[in-house]
């Protein structure tokens, strides 16, 4: 409570008031798109010796509380999970648990990404065991952070900014706790293969590399080698064998579905279109798109396109689905590259496929490397939950304020040579295109088209986009327009919401400077 | 006039976890105290204060000076709003003869006689949700429906409704078309909506002239005291044997007829027979309803095909009903406009040939000869006629320019 009240508030370069300590760490307010260039060397874990660990390379211990108890885990001390499970991981909160047994206070917990069902993360923060969470929080975590009850700041950061943070050392990983489908007694893992196969284990990695302490907990325990290990046991300490890692069922869906709903294919087949008008799409071409109702259906239109027209790409970002799954077996992408597969037939394709790939956030989106992949994509397509006329997005917090979503890749993706947010004009009857956003996660100047069912808005630095698709039939308006048009449908502006002038949350730009700040809520 | 002398509780519209684009409204009018308005909203953040507001003008407008008002929101939109308070106040038993119209977005251009009908999308007037973005998808024409998918006690509720998208929602290119009740329940329906001007009513289950001449004579009625002079097109649905035996003097009752359908629901149900997704059963019917649309000068159109996820099915009715003479058919689904349009269009060697035809034609018209030759064929002047047609159609349908 007390880092919080203290915190002295300055305006970044994009105009936002931000904190410039949090949780007792000073911080870089955000300077602009590539702006901040830090000097440090990047985060070195100690050295460690072969001597330590037992040369027959079994890393057993009988449970995760002894595993805990092993690597030291203290008071304040920093814990990482990964969200690789989805909805259906139990070892995040499992570990949490054993700290809660053992006596342990005010821990920070470091996810990947927090879901609804580790909502029991509530009790061990009233409780005091955690003192705050760092990464993406929604449903009863996000209502929880944002009404303020949270001890310590929130850090919501990308896929990659977390990278970019662990390297640098903004964010020192105590111990790191992994959840593997597959490992062996060395800590070699892997995610492909097991009853709780989830494909990549990406998210884990940096963790993996830079944390103290590892411990890999599975449920599928495999006698050494581990095939193939995307985590490699060198880097860990010990190896917990539990009965379950996680709910199967909320690990992967069994199949996506595509959209119905005329207004959001509507919104899919325009960027389709676009991607074919503007002549993004041709022979060799990338795309990335998420596995969100619009962006399955943007697959399914585009595929027909890319077939009607002879294309094929040449590789494919995941989130991988059966609908990119498809593009790669019936030849019309020769790669995907995936970050996290979202159904079973993504998780059977990258185990047999040799041609689908699991990457991580580091070859992926890491800022703070010789380059990543993100930049490299022809087109990503991306949701929002709010546009301002400018272009700035928002994805994070629903316009009242709620934490909504987790930034995920989406911050990294806007490197892409086209980025392209897909959204409806408004939701029920709040605009989606708004005079300002309420949290604001991706500067204007990466958000290249914004795609609603009233028509396409390009970015006006874009020249290059507006001439490529002279002639189109598409219905391309300026955004302020559609914005005039919704606000006519709504019956004028909405109202401003009241936030309070207690910061809860910071949003990290992909640089790990501080882009905005999210505020307590009535 | 505070409270009237017979009121109780009203009570319109939808609320709940499941419900977008509503609300619910219940009011109790008291003898004093004013106006006291509950609300709960899933937009409150944004529109509290607006809803409020406009829950109170509303109100004043129709008189209604003492109430508790418990309004129950999920993100309704402002003319909907405006229709279920209305609804519920008279419900009550209040708000008498008077009307609270929302502000009117521009009235299209009227529609012309001859327009293009290829689909009609059926929009329930009871679900407002489906309203404000019907017309993007495309469609000839929007039908707000205040029949079939209205249930009898939410009759009085939907008309409101429509009745205000007609002034608040703008339907773009499409022609706005209401279907209203079978007579004499369709006579209160006209009495709502035609001030708002609509481009054309759909009269349900006619069977002979009768109702086409009440509709006609009310709408005039209505169009006078208005000062309305844009015309109000109809078309007359048959669906029974009865009327189609009585086609042709349908398709007579009334200069405003601009097409006739057919609704197959209906028909085969008349007839007891099994309707089936080739339409064998009801081809004698749909070929008459033709014949006596073309003797009358009117468009023929089409029923609905109901199999929403039978895009194959839907493509080869509206292929036939296409050859056998029809203009276009309805839609139940958005998702169901493109393969209509698709099916209704001439192919690529028909506008080919027809082109060759008008080109022929002009070529003897500019030689001043009076036969029409392409190579060694004699073209008759009916085959002239409906190439030109055929091209016009064509051009319309933005397949040639």
């Amino acid at each position: 409570m007390a880092i919080l009240d203290k915190a002295e508030l300055v305006a970044n370069a994009a105009g936002r008031i931000v904190p410039e300590t949090v949780n007792g760490r000073p911080q870089v307010p955000y300077m602009g798109v590539g702006k901040y260039r830090p000097l440090d060397g990047k985060a070195s874990p100690a050295v460690r010796t072969a001597a330590d660990y037992p040369t027959n390379g079994d890393k057993r211990v009988p449970d995760l509380e002894s595993a805990l108890r092993k690597c030291g885990l203290r008071n304040g001390s920093v814990v990482s999970s990964h969200h690789h499970l989805r909805d259906g991981d139990r070892v995040a909160l499992m570990a949490l648990e054993a700290a809660a047994k053992i006596g342990i206070k005010n821990l920070t917990w470091f996810p990947s990404a927090s879901f609804p069902s580790q909502k029991s993360a509530i009790t061990l923060m009233e409780s005091g065991v955690i003192n705050h969470i760092e990464g993406s929080m929604n449903g009863p975590l996000g209502d929880y952070c944002t009404q303020g009850k949270m001890h310590g700041m929130g850090v919501l950061r990308s896929h990659g900014g977390r990278w970019q943070a662990i390297q640098d050392g903004e964010v020192h990983i105590d111990i790191a706790v992994i959840a593997a489908p597959t490992a062996d007694p060395f800590g070699n893992c892997d995610g492909s293969h097991g009853k709780s196969a989830c494909g990549s284990l990406g998210f884990a990695l940096a963790d993996s590399i830079y944390a103290d302490h590892v411990i890999v907990v599975t449920d599928n325990l495999v006698p050494f080698p581990c095939v193939p290990w995307q985590i490699q046991g060198n880097h860990v300490d010990y190896v917990v064998e539990v009965d379950s890692i996680g709910d199967p069922a909320r690990i992967v869906s069994g199949t996506t579905q595509i959209t119905r709903s005329p207004d959001r294919l509507r919104i899919a087949e325009f960027v389709a279109r676009f991607l074919c008008d503007a002549g993004i799409m041709r022979n060799g071409f990338s795309f990335q798109a998420g596995a969100g109702g619009i962006a399955l259906a943007f697959v399914s239109y585009l595929k027909q396109m890319m077939k009607q027209a002879g294309v094929k790409a040449r590789f494919v970002r995941g989130g991988s689905t059966k609908y990119l799954v498809e593009l790669l077996e019936e030849g019309l992408t020769d790669y995907i590259l995936d970050g996290q597969t979202f159904d079973l037939d993504g998780v059977r394709s990258m185990a047999t496929h040799p041609r689908h790939v699991a990457t991580s956030p580091f070859t992926s989106y890491n800022y703070h490397g010789k380059g990543n992949f993100a930049s490299m994509v022809d087109a990503v397509v991306l949701g929002a939950t709010e546009v301002d006329a400018n272009f700035n997005a928002n994805v994070v917090t629903h316009s009242d304020g709620r934490l909504l979503h987790g930034i995920g890749g989406w911050q990294n993706c806007l490197a892409a040579k086209c980025t392209i947010l897909a959204v409806p004009s408004f939701r029920d009857r709040i605009p989606v295109i708004v005079d300002d956003v309420t949290t604001l996660c991706g500067p204007g100047e990466l958000i290249d088209v914004v795609v609603t069912e009233r028509g396409i808005a390009i970015n006006p630095r874009r020249q290059d986009l507006l001439d490529a698709v002279n002639g189109s039939k598409l219905p391309i308006r300026p955004l302020r327009e559609i914005k005039e048009d919704v606000e006519r449908i709504c019956g004028g502006k909405p109202q401003r919401p009241v936030h309070r002038d207690r910061p809860v949350a910071i949003v990290k730009w992909v640089d790990g400077t501080v882009l905005d700040t999210v505020w307590q809520i009535p | 006039m505070t409270v009237a002398t017979e009121t109780h509780i009203g009570e319109a519209g939808h609320s709940g976890a499941d419900i977008r684009s509503d609300l619910h409204v219940r009011i109790e009018p008291r003898n004093r105290g004013g106006i006291a308005i509950e609300l709960e909203s899933r937009v409150k953040p944004y529109y509290g204060e607006s809803i409020r507001r406009q829950a109170e003008e509303v109100l004043e407008a129709l008189g209604v000076r003492h109430a508790q008002i418990s309004i129950h929101d999920e993100g309704a939109l402002p003319f909907v709003i405006a229709a279920r308070i209305e609804a519920a106040v008279r419900r009550a038993g209040l708000g008498e003869g008077t009307r609270v119209l929302p502000d009117r977005v521009a009235l299209p251009e009227s529609s012309e006689r001859d327009r293009l009908r290829r689909s009609r999308l059926y929009v329930p007037g009871s679900e407002p949700k489906y309203f404000i973005n019907a017309a993007l998808h495309g469609a000839d024409a929007i039908i707000l429906d205040l029949e079939d998918s209205v249930h009898a006690s939410e009759k009085d509720g939907a008309r409101l409704l429509v009745r205000n998208a007609l002034r608040a929602v703008d339907f773009l290119q499409c022609e706005r078309m209401v279907r209203i009740n079978q007579l004499p329940l369709g006579l209160e329906d006209l009495d709502e909506i035609v001030p708002e001007s609509p481009d054309l009513i759909l009269i349900p289950k006619v069977e002979n002239s009768i109702p086409i001449v009440e509709a006609t004579t009310r709408i005039a009625e209505i169009k006078a005291d208005y000062g309305i002079t844009r015309p109000i097109w109809l078309m007359p649905i048959l669906e029974s044997a009865l009327g189609i035996e009585n086609a042709f003097a349908i398709a007579q009752a009334s200069e405003k007829i601009v097409a006739l359908t057919i609704g197959l629901e209906d028909y085969t149900s008349d007839l007891g027979v099994v309707k089936t997704a080739t339409g064998a059963e009801s081809l004698y019917a749909r070929q008459r309803l033709v014949n006596a649309a073309h003797a009358a000068g009117v468009q023929a159109i089409d029923s609905v095909f109901g199999d929403v996820g039978d895009m194959a099915g839907l493509r080869a009715w509206g292929l036939t009903s296409r050859a056998l003479g029809f203009e276009g058919m309805g839609c139940v689904h958005p998702l169901q406009i493109a393969v209509i349009h698709d099916a209704f269009a001439p192919t690529m060697a028909e506008i080919e040939r027809a082109r060759k035809i008008v080109a022929a034609y002009n070529e003897a018209q500019q030689k001043g000869l009076g036969v029409v030759s392409l190579g060694s064929k004699m073209i008759d002047p009916p085959v002239v006629q409906r190439a030109l047609k055929l091209m016009a159609r064509a051009q319309a349908m933005g397949l040639v320019s």
